[in-house]
């Protein structure tokens, strides 16, 4: 071997990958193949670790009719930058989430804003119009400093970067737990709209065509940012600040409005942005997928600094570049485009045809190896294990909760409301522009974000959910629970839901236990989002969420879209008038394990146990019923049960609304806590108005879901039969002001 | 009517004003390229919001520089109207077409949130659909629009009626409290001496239809129309 094992690590490759490649080429590979070869087999750029598993994912969706196009995957996972379905009209949504915990867990800000600076040029690469933002976010408890300074960091990038680019940032999640402490999530998610007929593609294709760079100068900045910073664990070195790239939203904002320019000519072959692992995955990528081979020459690269090397040019992370392949011909025509928006392109290269990707400093080549081989990442077996501890959280006697100890209900329920993972996030939300572009229809802060389609009668809702808790209780069940409740979430709003994104966060997949969390909790997706008709999209894997051997809870983020067919029909969370009644659809069991994995749980008795279960089943049926109570117009208001429980999800609508809420009767006995706090999924908060009660109990019955009359909507309080009574002014002012002087 | 809107680089309000005064006031609207200097046939020019220039340096400092001012400043000294919405007002005054500068606001952090605006004067061309001491409802979307003059241009701007809107609670009443970035006496826009130039932070292109939360923005538009119907 030529190499020091050292220059491997640097690579994040093994010994048994080295002689693989060796194997393959038939001989040693030059330092700039070793370079190739690293990022493209990283966890980041390969999948090598994750790949088996996600082909478990369903990724079309059953649709009523042969002609019905609505609804329909156009693009799957992993064929383009991000997924596309079809909302009608000649439309698509395209949308993915990302991932940029690594680099924000360095430098929050920077390591935020260019998470979203990425997944926006995932989006307008195929020719997209971006129109939303969503992000969610995990930290550590803000009561120590640095997971404060991680918080701001964070919201400030979020803010900075998508506020400049004119893209709103409609919703999302913040969760905070001692697991994410130094290791915050930082999952962005883009949807953008084009016309099906006009997407781009992200392939380089075509003898002689040439290759294009846009936009920024390559710089030595976040070199080995996809083998490196995301494909390994935090503790044993240091800092890799210099790893994290800085970001420009205003030279993002010129390559969107160019590029979309572009993508409604016929000019271009492809356009892919040079996101992780910089120009290698970029430019590899798009010759695989177009069959071709490419000649880059380096010295046209327009750099930043003096000196830089063949292997630091195609390894730079340096942000807001694109590669466009032009047609032969086209090349003035598109110079043309670039220079109206003051942005810098240059030839670096050209299509070939002999399936080789050669990198050549000049007369010198430094690389010369074949594309398929470089894109052949290996895929590991690896196996699972369940942890012995799953077992023992899962069967510990949580029954203590039951008792409220020396507070009382009205205490416990003011505290889950003021709770950081409960409480209203307007003070985040207000630092993102979540109205321009004038589609907004429900703002952040509802179940989910609605978004009109302008020029159609349809809206689009959006939620992204995971919780953490559940997953690391039962990974299978809290991998359904997440794709469940991000359904029932556009659900409330009278959306169908059609189609996911998704992230999934985990440590060190090399570890049988957390391999088990990865693979369980994939397949509990699976299941939901087949039961549930969302196929995946698109999505990302972030593994190696450790810090100095601590894993963080086992993630799935689910970015859900749903469907609204008249967007004015749109139902929000909110009480609407006195004299409403209000009716819970799904009814909870009333029994201790209510409370597994509960908010309630963790704060009374600081535990984190229970088995968290899910009837995907009867979620189906609650969700149908929904809608179908929301199509007819008996539905007034609906809220999803989450996080704190039935209680709490009163006391949100009654907030959301300015409205008191009364409910007459209520579980008292012994169960009392898990009836106010337990965290039951398929549960939905509905109000209807007083002549359309025996409409939604007749709507319940054809759908089989159990329900139950809790109260009516009205007065300046908030009771809960002997159990809770509390002014509408206090609760309001505990959930407004959770996050207040915590940032 | 014939309305100009303004795109430098940067910019992203300029697809919304275009929607609101296009599709929902069904006027006649066309975009102005910054490189351009053409303002011809155009009754009033719209500066909309948005980072031009990434707000580097200062916000709006570069923009005041593009091809395009210099029309713009002979289109307002003809009498013609303009009006600069965020980002936009912000390059108004570093142009000197309007008094005073927008700081950053007074707590550091960008605000996205509806406001109450109390109309002041409902006699310029920009507010005469108004009604005296009207409370709009109309959202802000910035990081620098605290807005500041000196004591003589305060004075100035009170005694001749030229703050159009202050920040004020829903009942019309101008607090601290719903003062949304610092700006002096409240000021949410003004017009120059002349009446023809405006400014204000608050975006009125959002505000045009019920399904997004609200339409008196449209009272500004339609002010707009009328004064220029009547002047035809």
């Amino acid at each position: 071997m030529v190499f020091k094992k050292e220059v491997l690590d640097e690579v994040a490759l093994s010994i048994g990958e080295y002689n693989l490649i060796v194997q393959k080429l038939g001989r040693e590979p030059t330092i700039v193949e070793l370079g190739l070869f690293g990022s493209l087999w990283s966890e980041h750029c390969g999948y090598k670790h994750s790949r088996k598993l996600l082909k478990l994912f369903p990724v079309t969706r059953r649709t009523a009719g042969g002609k019905e196009q609505l609804g329909q995957v156009v693009i799957k996972p992993g064929e383009e930058n991000a997924g596309a379905v079809d909302i009608g009209d000649g439309l698509c949504v395209i949308m993915k989430i990302e991932s940029h915990n690594h680099p924000s867990a360095v430098e929050p800000y920077q390591g935020a804003a260019t998470g979203v600076g990425g997944i926006v040029r995932d989006i307008f690469t195929m020719g997209a119009r971006p129109i939303a933002l969503l992000n969610s976010l995990r930290f550590g408890p803000l009561d120590i400093p640095r997971n404060r300074y991680l918080f701001n960091g964070v919201v400030g990038g979020i803010g900075g970067y998508g506020n400049c680019l004119g893209i709103p940032d409609v919703g999302g999640e913040i969760f905070f737990a001692k697991p994410y402490s130094s290791n915050p999530l930082v999952n962005a998610m883009c949807v953008g709209i084009a016309r099906r007929d006009s997407l781009v593609s992200a392939r380089a294709s075509g003898v002689g065509n040439k290759i294009m760079l846009v936009g920024a100068d390559t710089g030595r900045d976040g070199l080995h940012g996809a083998s490196g910073l995301a494909s390994r664990t935090f503790g044993e070195q240091p800092e890799m600040r210099s790893a994290v790239q800085v970001g420009n939203p205003f030279m993002e904002k010129l390559l969107m409005e160019a590029c979309l320019e572009l993508a409604s000519t016929d000019w271009i072959v492809g356009i892919q942005d040079l996101g992780a692992a910089g120009l290698t995955s970029a430019s590899i990528e798009s010759a695989e997928k177009g069959g071709s081979g490419l000649d880059i020459d380096v010295l046209k690269v327009p750099r930043r600094e003096q000196g830089m090397t063949p292997y630091e040019i195609m390894l730079s992370e340096s942000q807001e570049r694109m590669l466009v392949v032009v047609k032969t011909g086209c090349e003035e025509k598109v110079m043309a485009v670039f220079q109206k928006w003051d942005l810098k392109a240059d030839v670096i290269g050209t299509v070939t045809g002999d399936g080789l990707a050669r990198i050549r400093e000049g007369d010198v080549i430094h690389a010369e190896a074949p594309v398929a081989i470089l894109t052949d990442a290996p895929s590991y077996r690896l196996y699972p294990r369940k942890p012995a501890w799953i077992k023992k959280l899962q069967n510990r006697d949580i029954s203590g909760a039951l008792n409220p100890g020396r507070k009382s209900f009205n205490w416990w329920l003011l505290k889950l409301l003021g709770s950081p993972n409960i409480c209203s996030k307007s003070l985040v939300f207000r630092q993102y522009d979540h109205q321009v572009l004038n589609n907004t229809v429900i703002s952040p802060g509802g179940d989910a974000a609605v978004l009109r389609i302008k020029g159609t009668p349809r809206g689009i809702a959006l939620s992204t959910d995971g919780n953490g808790r559940y997953c690391y209780l039962d990974p299978y069940a809290g991998g359904a629970m997440a794709v469940a409740e991000a359904a029932r979430n556009v659900v409330c709003t009278g959306a169908i839901p059609i189609a996911i994104t998704n992230c999934l966060n985990f440590g060190n997949p090399e570890k049988n236990d957390i391999y088990y969390q990865l693979k369980e909790c994939i397949r509990g997706m699976a299941r939901a989002c087949r039961v549930l008709n969302t196929p995946v999209i698109s999505g990302n894997v972030s593994l190696y969420n450790e810090t100095h051997g601590e894993a963080v809870y086992p993630t799935p983020v689910v970015g859900m879209l749903g469907l609204l067919l008249d967007v004015r029909r749109h139902v929000t969370a909110g009480f609407q008038e006195k004299g409403d009644v209000v009716y819970l659809l799904g009814v909870g069991d009333d029994r201790v394990n209510d409370l597994a994995g509960s908010e309630y749980l963790e704060q009374r008795l600081g535990l984190v146990a229970g088995r968290p279960s899910i009837d995907l089943a009867m979620e189906r049926r609650v969700q149908r019923c929904c809608l179908a109570a929301i199509g007819k117009k008996i539905i007034k208001s609906a809220h999803d049960c989450a996080e704190g429980g039935l209680a709490v999800a009163l006391a949100e609508s009654s907030i959301l609304g300015g409205k008191g809420f009364i409910g007459p009767q209520w579980e008292c006995g012994e169960l009392a806590a898990a009836n106010l706090f337990g965290e039951t999924p398929s549960r939905i908060v509905v109000s209807v108005a007083k002549d359309r009660e025996d409409a939604l109990l007749k709507e319940a019955k054809r759908h089989r879901v159990p329900v139950k009359r809790l109260g009516t909507v009205g007065g300046a309080s908030f009771i809960l039969g002997e159990n809770v009574n509390i002014s509408l002014r206090d609760i309001e002012q505990a959930w407004k002001q959770g996050l207040e002087g915590k940032g | 009517m014939k309305f100009g809107i303004v795109t430098f680089p940067g910019t992203w309000s300029d697809g919304d004003c275009y929607y609101s005064l296009g599709n929902i006031l069904e006027q006649d609207v066309r975009y102005i390229w910054h490189k351009d200097t053409d303002l011809s046939g155009l009754d009033c020019v719209v500066l909309p919001g948005g980072f031009s220039y990434g707000d580097y340096l200062r916000a709006g400092a570069i923009a005041r520089f593009s091809a395009v001012m210099p029309a713009v400043e002979r289109f307002a000294a003809g009498g013609k109207l303009v009006i600069g919405i965020c980002n936009g007002f912000q390059i108004l005054c570093e142009a000197g077409l309007l008094p005073g500068a927008l700081m950053t606001n007074s707590h550091l952090q960008y605000r996205c949130q509806w406001t109450n605006l109390k109309v002041e004067n409902h006699n310029s061309p920009f507010t005469n659909q108004s009604t005296a001491g009207q409370v709009i409802k109309v959202p802000i979307s910035h990081h620098g629009g605290n807005y500041y003059a000196d004591e003589r241009t305060l004075e100035d701007l009170e005694k001749n009626n030229r703050v159009l809107f202050r920040y004020c609670e829903s009942n019309g009443e101008i607090s601290a409290g719903s003062n949304p970035n610092g700006s002096m006496h409240n000021i949410a826009g003004i017009i120059n001496a002349r009446g023809n130039v405006m400014g204000m932070m608050p975006h009125p292109e959002r505000a045009c239809e019920p399904l997004l939360g609200g339409s008196d923005g449209n009272i500004i538009w339609k002010s707009i129309i009328r004064y220029l119907t009547n002047k035809v």
